[in-house]
């Protein structure tokens, strides 16, 4: 942790960043992300196993981006979320410094987007042993089985899109529920309302999610929506042999061709 | 009416609940489902949970629903058909609220009956009955003494239950619709404990005062500490939804040219859309505006308007937010600054 | 002896028995007039005779106008209240209810809501000479007004009318502009933007604010009426300032998202006001009140 925060304390010093982006205290024992924009307040950061939060989804703030150059404190999800944001055009090399964090508390200082897909490289699986044991699971439930254990999870949702907020990857500036000319996706939070609103969410994500868990651990009703877009992951890697967040100049599988793409779901 | 006391045994809650069963009213109660305590109708009184601080989402849902049918239509050859729904078929009692959900009744109904009546929310007001019971244990997220509350507080229940040392209820029959309840099951209700009511409530520090904070509040209006304060919101709507004072509301209509239905259903001021007019002008285009807006309007001009302060102090906004925004240090920050 | 199920639902009943506020007018439209490219008229007239009949509003109030299965939106009344039977309203096609709207056909079914809102306290302009000023679409909330003080003409001093819009295709009401103008009781003054003029156009040539400081019209014991797009209003005060007027004799109608037009939606709130019941009609006085966020 001093690592991280000397390296801030230094970077604002010496004007290399108008703010850094980590994780500070917050209530009864949380974390929370904090915005340092003083030397002296780098004493704040802190780094243990309670920072799950991805904070890559400030980046695209414009009111973040207003205070100038951004270090941002990377957990490992997050590093990817920058790999998928640079795919995306959404971000730039160099536009950002990106200051991760392992697992056993060293610093890293990622000087460009090839040293962050190195790191992604070498770490591990997309999904954990665990994560796929429910996967697992569900995919061995018969399809009214697994319908109505959505259909029980989603009944909970009041559309309040903490999912959606917390996404790093959900940055459009009118999303397709502010559309109503037409209205794709119904408003309330009705049965047929809160089942549209989160297929459409998981398939605007499928080949872009690179499972961070924020959208299940922002919602407050705790409502398992990682496993949607966890299926999408696998399911994409299985059949377009692509993985998101690995580098920051990759196609959208789902709307790039390519003559050998798989075709064994046709005819 | 003078506040009655009574006992109300331990072993006499669940017969009270079936007597209410029986009397044709449905009985909604904290119920613990997965990871979450949250209100949903009981059977008995085995389903009820007493074991948590504070449910996630409030009960407001019984008074004022998610979504709600307004009216239906139908297009007909020469004109068309206004269809309304009957009310709700039955009374609810909303069984195990805390004293601070009874009292946020109060600036539901401020908004909901001033000038022109809401009738949709005044048919379920008066089909509703609440018997809450005090607490036993609060958070650090609680703050209900700062605004005008009490853990013990009568204010909005028809009869507030408190818990005493032996596991008794010492029962308080706060109005004349406490009285019908009671009267459904009146060989339960025995003379009144001994045991003072607040040796068996939570301590609850008060924190601010509400009405200097409201005097406050308009002279911060320009002040840089919505920024600061609102950089790590998301803008999502979790601290509106499960806020049982929080009663912003869109209307949809769903259906077509021949027939359909008219809904309303929840909003949150902040959402980036919430005030955006059709021709892409938005007065409250930041964040920091619409964080502002939630604090102003809570503690602020409600107060002003409808005398009645927009919180209760339960502290639900803070526990749900998924950035730990604390309204109750941000208030503080506010109200000392 | 406990109460009875029934007796308890009947006192409940009772307690409740209220209209359904959200419950619009079934309303046919009779008329369709097309106004400007994109600018529609519709007149419309209530299915019930007797609600027809019953209903009245004051100068300034607005409406919800539903298109059953699209949604409603919010205009004002655009005829005058001295005019009974049928109600107008006047809206440029913008998003999904007012192209709804403009697809309508004579004799489609549609809602309405209302009266809603503030008035514009005509009473207390008794022998004041009044000055409308106002641009582009902003005039329809200000004709129901202009055309109820002309119904009662003799309780005011003198009327002078000043309207401008871009050019000549998108001023509004143009039949009643020509009205307007022969008639001897008011002094019609109407501009276009400079390059929005046609070879035929016989009025003014020039934004609405440096016309009406060319006008220079008296302010003593003077009320103005300003309807028109911010930008105009934010340049329209100080010349009316600078002529002497005061802000508490200077009007407008502001507009807001709105969905219930009731106060209770919570989208019109700005400050502790409601711009659908603490408005639409505001003094300058009380402008300078409100926080900037409408």
């Amino acid at each position: 942790m001093d690592a991280l925060r000397n390296k801030a304390r230094e970077l604002l010093e010496n004007k290399l960043a108008q703010v850094v982006i980590g994780y500070g205290e917050g209530s009864l024992g949380r974390v929370r992300p904090v915005f340092v924009k003083e030397p002296a307040a780098a004493v704040k950061l802190v780094y243990d196993g309670r920072c799950l939060q991805n904070l890559a989804t400030y980046l695209l703030k414009p009111e973040v981006k207003k205070m100038g150059k951004i270090a941002l404190v990377a957990k490992p999800a997050a590093l990817k979320t920058v790999l998928q944001l640079a795919a995306e055009n959404q971000i730039v090399n160099g536009e950002i410094i990106v200051l991760g964090v392992t697992a056993d508390g060293k610093l890293i200082d990622f000087p460009d987007f090839k040293a962050i897909e190195a790191h992604v490289a070498a770490s591990g699986p997309d999904l954990s042993p665990e994560e796929l044991a429910v996967l697992d699971r569900l995919s061995h439930m018969s399809v009214e089985e697994r319908w109505a254990y959505w259909q029980e999870q989603l009944s909970r949702c009041f559309k309040c899109y903490a999912c959606r907020a917390a996404c790093p990857l959900c940055y459009c500036t009118r999303c397709t529920v502010e559309c109503n000319q037409p209205q794709w996706i119904p408003v309330p939070a009705h049965d047929l309302g809160n089942l549209e609103w989160h297929v459409m969410r998981a398939m605007h994500l499928a080949g872009r999610c690179v499972n961070c868990g924020d959208c299940g651990r922002a919602c407050p009703l705790d409502i398992p929506l990682n496993l949607l877009t966890q299926m999408l992951v696998k399911g994409v890697g299985e059949h377009f042999g692509q993985r998101a967040g690995i580098s920051a100049t990759l196609d959208h599988a789902l709307s790039t061709f390519k003559p050998n793409d798989k075709e064994n779901f046709i005819g | 009416m003078t506040i009655e006391k009574r006992t109300l045994k331990k072993e006499a809650v669940g017969e009270f609940i079936n007597r209410l069963r029986a009397g044709q009213w449905q009985v909604v109660a904290p119920k613990k489902k997965d990871k979450q305590v949250t209100f949903g109708e009981i059977s008995g009184a085995e389903d009820i949970c007493q074991d948590y601080v504070q449910t996630t989402q409030s009960a407001k849902g019984v008074l004022f629903p998610r979504v709600e049918e307004l009216f239906r239509y139908q297009m007909q050859e020469n004109g068309a058909q206004i269809l309304e729904r009957e009310g709700p078929p039955q009374g609810t009692v909303i069984f195990g609220l805390r004293p601070c959900d009874a009292a946020a009744v109060a600036p539901l109904a401020a908004v909901f009956t001033w000038d022109y009546p809401d009738a949709p929310f005044k048919k379920r007001l008066a089909q509703t009955a609440i018997v809450a019971i005090s607490c036993h244990q609060a958070d650090e997220y609680c703050f209900c003494t700062s605004v005008g509350g009490s853990p013990g507080d009568t204010r909005g229940s028809d009869i507030l239950l408190t818990r005493l040392s032996g596991g008794d209820y010492l029962a308080e029959i706060v109005t004349e619709k406490g009285k019908r309840l009671v009267e459904l099951a009146a060989d339960l209700f025995t003379v009144a404990p001994k045991e003072e009511k607040e040796k068996n409530l939570a301590r609850v520090e008060k924190r601010f005062d509400a009405k200097k904070l409201a005097e406050k509040l308009p002279g911060f209006f320009d002040s840089p500490v919505w920024i600061e304060q609102s950089l790590r919101c998301l803008g999502c709507g979790a601290c509106a939804y499960v806020c049982p004072a929080c009663v912003c509301f869109d209307i949809q209509d769903e259906g077509n040219e021949k027939r359909g239905r008219r809904l309303r259903c929840w909003d949150s001021c902040g959402f980036s859309q919430f005030t955006l007019h059709t021709s892409g002008h938005n007065p409250r285009s930041v964040q920091s505006q619409r964080w502002r807006q939630r604090l102003m309007h809570k503690f602020s001009y409600q107060p002003d308007r409808l005398d009645v302060v927009g919180c209760v102090g339960c502290g639900r906004c803070s526990r749900a937010c998924p950035v730990d925004m604390n309204l109750l240090e941000h208030l503080i920050q506010i109200a000392e600054g | 002896m406990s109460e009875t199920k029934e007796k308890r639902e009947a006192k409940d009943a009772a307690m409740a028995e209220e209209s359904n506020i959200y419950r619009p007018y079934l309303m046919r439209l009779e008329k369709i007039t097309d106004e400007a490219p994109g600018v529609k008229t519709f007149r419309l007239k209530f299915f019930d005779e007797d609600e027809g009949k019953n209903f009245t509003f004051k100068a300034g109030q607005f409406g919800e106008y539903s298109v059953f299965g699209e949604g409603e939106t919010t205009f004002c009344i655009a005829s005058s209240p001295t005019r009974t039977g049928y109600i107008e309203c006047t809206f440029r096609q913008m998003g999904r209810v007012t192209t709804a709207l403009a697809n309508l056909e004579e004799g489609s079914v549609m809602g309405f809501r209302g009266p809603y809102g503030n008035t514009f306290p005509i009473d207390e302009w008794r022998g004041k000479n009044l000055l409308f000023i106002a641009g582009g679409i902003a005039l329809p909330p200000m004709r129901c007004l202009i055309w109820n003080c002309l119904d009662l003409r003799d309780r005011f001093n003198d009327i002078t009318i000043l309207y401008g819009a871009t050019n000549v295709a998108n001023l509004v009401y143009k039949y009643e502009l020509e009205e307007w103008a022969k008639r001897p009781d008011v002094k019609l003054v109407t501009t276009v933007d400079p390059g929005g003029e046609t070879p035929e156009w016989k009025g003014q040539i020039g934004m609405v604010p440096p016309v009406l400081e060319k006008m220079a019209p008296a302010s003593a014991d003077t009320v103005a009426i300003v309807c028109g797009p911010p930008i105009m209003i934010k340049f329209t005060f100080p010349v009316l300032s600078k002529l002497g007027f005061t802000p508490e004799n200077v009007f407008t109608t502001l507009e807001n998202r709105m969905k219930c037009g009731v106060g209770k939606c919570g989208r019109c709130n700005v400050g502790k006001y409601f711009v659908c019941k603490d408005g639409p009609v505001f003094t300058f006085a009380q402008l300078k009140d409100l926080p900037p966020e409408y």
